[in-house]
Order: C-alpha cells, then structure tokens, then sequence
C-alpha cells in the first residue's frame, strides 16, 4: 500500500459485467464498467431508473455477484472488504428497527461485529454527535422525523467506523427543504471524516453540489456515459450552486444523461 | 359515551330476539304441561297441534307466553335462567364457601383451564419451533407446511376419541390427552403467524444484516424474532380460543366428570338444557378472559419494545 493518500485507489473495476437472468430474458444491468475510485473521493452515480448505479453500488457491497470483469475494494474482494467492515451501508429508507431506540439502533452492527460495552457507548455518543443527534438516544424511531431517522441510519452506518460510505439515493424520500439542510450536513461530515463517499442520486444539482467526482450512467444496458471530475473547491455553502461553475457542471451532467437516453425519451 | 350507547342497545336487541325465540321454540311443551294441569288450549290435544305453525300457536294461547320463559327444561332457556344458572354454579356457590365443589363451574372450569393452558403452551412451543423450521429450512417449508395444513382438516372430534385410546394404551391419562388434543388444534395458528412475521423483514433490512456479515443467528435474534412478535400475538389469541375448545372436546369422547366438557355431555344426557346453555357461557366468559389477558399483555410487551405507538 501506497502512503499517498490523496491518489490511493479504494475502489477500481475493470471491464466489469453484470447479466441477470429474468424470464423475459437476461438483463444487461453493468457493461464494461471501468471506474476508479480514490481515497477521500465523493463520487455521485447519477442516471435513470434501470442504469445500473445501485446495482454497481451493491456490488462494491458484495451483495451482487458480477458476471464478468474485476472490481477491488482496498485492494481486496468486495467480499474480503466486507468482512474487514471496509463500509457502510445507507439505503433510500433508514431500516430502523422500531423495537430499538436510537442508540441501540446504532449499536446494531456493534453487537453483530462483537464490541464492548463500554466501546459501543463511546462509539453511539461519536456518531451521533456527527450527525447533530445528540441527546435523541433514547427516543423510538418513530419519534423522529424522516430528515432524523435519516441521519440515525447514517451514524449507524458510520459506527463502525468503515472507511467508505455507501449511499443508495438516502434523502430519495425527504422533501427539497429537509434535502439541503441534509447535503450541507453530510459535506461536513465528509470534511471532518475523510472517508470515501459513494452516492447514488436522481437529482443533479444533489450530485453538482456533494460530489468531486459525477459518474454520469445510461441504461439497456446499464453504462458509464461520463465522468465528470468537479473543479469546484472543497468547502461548499449552499449558494454555491448560482455560481457559472455549478450551473455549467449541471449543464453537461444533463447533456450527458440526454446523450445517454438516445431516442427512447 | 355515543359508543356504549350503541354496544348496549346491540347487546338488548339480541337479548331481545332471545327471548322472542323462546316462543315458538317453548310453546309446544309448555302448552301439553298446561293442558295435562287442566287449562284449557287452543286446539286441545297434543296430537292436533303437532303439525301446527309455533307462531300460530303463540298467537291463539298468549296466555302461555310467560310460561315459555319459565319452563324447568325448556328446548331454549331464556337469558335469565342461564343467567341465574350461572350465579347458582358460581357466585352463590363461593358465598356458602363451596367454590371448588363438584357442582360449581369453578371446579369445572379449572378442570378445562388446566388442561388448556398445557396444551396451549405445548401447542404454542411446537407451532413456534415448526415455524423456526419452516422460515430456515426449504425443506422443511415444502415437507411440514401442507401437512399442518392437512391436520387442521379433520374434524378433531373425528380424531380425539382416536388420541385418547392410542394415549391410555400406552399407559398416558388424566390432564395430558386433553392437553394433546387442545395442542394439535392451537399449534397451527402459531405456525401460521409466526412463518408470516418471521419472514417479515424486508429484503433491505436482510441486505443490511449482510452488510455487517451477520450470521444466521443473529439475523434470528436481533431482526426475525422481534420482528414478528406482532404476528405471534395475533397467532396466540387465536390459538388460546382453539385450546379452549381442544379441552372441552377432549372432555367428551372419555365420558369426564369433571370439565365444562362434562357438563355439557351431563345436560345433554339428562335433557338440562339450562345447564347446558350456562356451561357454554361458562366456557365463552373464560375464552373471552384468556384472550383479553394476551390483549393485555400484548400491550405491555409491545410498549415495552418500544413498538406500542
């Protein structure tokens, strides 16, 4: 392993495949996806529905098996990454469980991957300290609103302290208002944390505004169309998006994703 | 307030129609115990009013009409003779300090209790480890499922005559052929419920367990089973009803002397309607109390997990 740390490759596929077989014939989901990711990266996957983005998330995840091509995490096999908690996992619902308050929701996966007690306290009080839930530890999850509840499963996700953070469309479900003030929160977390963010959106300005990297995608079958590296800096108030950099990222986003729909609009 | 209201007029127009039923159904008997006592009856003669209307009866000796409710066995008691039944068998028998005598519901109905509340833990611990079975093992949900199934379509009057003799030739009696019979008829909603709520995590809450490489296990303890604790309650109060009914049935077929089963069989041995209809209601009253107990303590688990909004 390599000390450089701002150009170390976390996640790199190679030529990847996925084929799943449905009964109206096999579905092409990924087609020689080649992409690298680097340590501290925020890459958006952006496309329409059926192109592939969560499927190549879940892959990273080792939760689909490719079918043809390479893809490593830290080096090693999504599967290999997983068992030595490489990452976190945030899907579009939080997937609380109604029976746990919030830290013992947190604790989940501290339990499953044999922490002390005295350890899974002192990691609840970090993450929820990270996502501003303090004190909300003992409530029920359906105490919070969905913008909380969001933020629980994103400090479950981090409790365990992986160092890449899998995201599947997270806010998907929160209205704009809630969306924003969400963004700005995960940035900053991103900047206190320095962990590898892989995101998963419908909305461009979503990924303009989060990502140093936009991985543009079409379907049938499912691709990477372009890659657009981010010039904008680091530290992002909201009203960076009125700005000609943002609106010209956002411009060839949706070229992009136009390019890639074809004729079937 | 609106709400009682309404129960209570539901509650008087079936007491109502109750006793409107007494009426035809008594009218014939009562009127041949008149007619032998001297009264003069429209028509006369028993013989004559056999193919008679019961209404048209009614109609023509409305002076017979208290006597319907009154009768010692009527083919149909009235609410206040099962009513006065029931406190003569239970409250009037704990005031002279005879609860548990052999005339007293309370004997028999801890004879039934008894035998209930094993079969219905036997029940509700086997249905619980089928269901277990079921959820892990495709082989067990494609072997063990459409035999349960099968189980619950005979008739367990059919089989519990065949339980208890198997049971007593192999040396087994007393309170556990009951028990077996009340098990066989409790375990299938268990299995039912428990197979729905165990299976009912979602596949992201499943792919979230996998995530953290979690082990059968755990995926068991901390996701499955709390997760179907709602199904098992709504299982158990319906297995609890159904053990009820396993034990008194279980009474039967032995010819028990002891049971609401028994008492049962006893009234309708000696044509005690009333003591029939009082045993019936001795039996629905403690179904009913069974159920609110698990209504109780489903509220209070619930709460306590937190998922009694």
């Amino acid at each position: 392993m390599t000390t450089e740390s701002t150009t170390q490759a976390v996640v790199e596929a190679r030529n990847l495949d996925l084929v799943f077989p449905t009964n109206d014939g096999p579905v092409q989901a990924l087609r020689d996806v080649n992409l690298t990711i680097n340590k501290g990266d925020f890459v958006s996957f952006i496309g329409p529905s059926g192109c592939g983005k969560t499927t190549f998330l879940r892959v990273m995840a080792a939760l689909e098996q490719p079918t043809g091509g390479e893809i490593t995490v830290n080096g090693m096999s999504p599967d290999e990454a997983r068992r030595q908690r490489a990452y976190g996992y945030v899907f579009q619902a939080s997937g609380l469980y109604p029976w746990r308050n919030i830290a013992r929701n947190i604790k989940l996966p501290l339990e499953i991957m044999g922490y002390s007690k005295s350890e899974q306290d002192k990691r609840v009080n970090e993450v929820l300290e990270l996502v501003e839930l303090s004190g909300f530890e003992g409530k029920y999850p359906w105490q919070l609103s969905g913008g909380m509840q969001q933020r629980a499963s994103i400090a479950r996700a981090l409790a365990f302290d992986a160092d890449i953070l899998l995201m599947d469309e997270p806010f998907g479900a929160l209205d704009e208002i809630v969306r924003d003030h969400l963004n700005e929160q995960l940035l900053k977390l991103w900047a206190r944390t320095n962990k590898t963010i892989a995101f998963v959106t419908h909305s461009i300005p979503e990924a303009v505004y989060l990502s140093t990297k936009i991985v543009v995608m079409s379907p049938r079958p499912g691709r990477i169309t372009d890659v657009i590296e981010s010039p904008l800096p680091k530290e992002r108030p909201l009203d960076i998006r009125d700005s000609p950099e943002f609106i010209e990222i956002a411009h060839r986003v949706r070229e992009g994703l136009r390019a890639g729909h074809g004729d079937d609009v | 307030m609106k709400t009682l209201v309404a129960v209570l007029t539901v509650l008087a127009v079936i007491i109502a129609l109750w006793y409107a039923a007494c009426l035809p159904m008594n009218i014939k008997g009562v009127l041949t115990e008149a007619e032998r006592a001297g009264v003069t009856v429209v028509p006369a003669g028993a013989k004559e009013r056999r193919d008679m209307g019961v209404i048209g009866l009614v109609l023509d000796n409305s002076f017979a009409i208290p006597a319907t409710w009154a009768q010692k066995r009527p083919r149909l008691p009235a609410p206040h003779q099962v009513a006065v039944e029931l406190w003569k068998t239970t409250g009037a028998m704990v005031l002279k300090g005879k609860t548990m005598s052999k005339r007293s519901l309370f004997f028999h109905g801890w004879v039934t209790l008894s035998a209930t509340l094993l079969g219905f833990a036997i029940g509700t611990g086997l249905g619980i480890l089928l269901a277990v079975g079921i959820v892990h093992s495709r082989v067990m949900d494609m072997s063990v499922m459409p035999w349960a199934i099968v189980s619950q379509t005979i008739p367990i009057i059919a089989l519990a005559p065949m339980i208890i003799v198997v049971l007593y030739s192999i040396g087994v009696q007393g309170i556990l052929p009951k028990a077996i019979i009340s098990a066989y008829l409790s375990f299938f909603p268990v299995v039912v419920g428990m197979v729905k709520g165990l299976r009912s995590p979602d596949s992201m809450q499943l792919d979230l367990l996998r995530t953290y490489s979690a082990n059968l296990n755990q995926g068991f303890w901390k996701l499955r089973l709390p997760a179907s604790m709602p199904y098992l309650f709504t299982s158990l109060k319906i297995g609890i009803a159904a053990s009820l009914v396993g034990a008194i049935v279980g009474e039967l077929p032995t010819g028990a002397v002891a049971g609401l089963g028994a008492r049962l069989l006893g009234g309708s041995y000696y044509g005690q309607t009333v003591q029939i209809w009082s045993a019936l209601f001795a039996a629905a009253i403690l179904a009913a109390c069974l159920v609110a107990l698990l209504g109780v303590i489903e509220r209070v688990v619930l709460k306590r997990m937190g998922m009694g909004a």
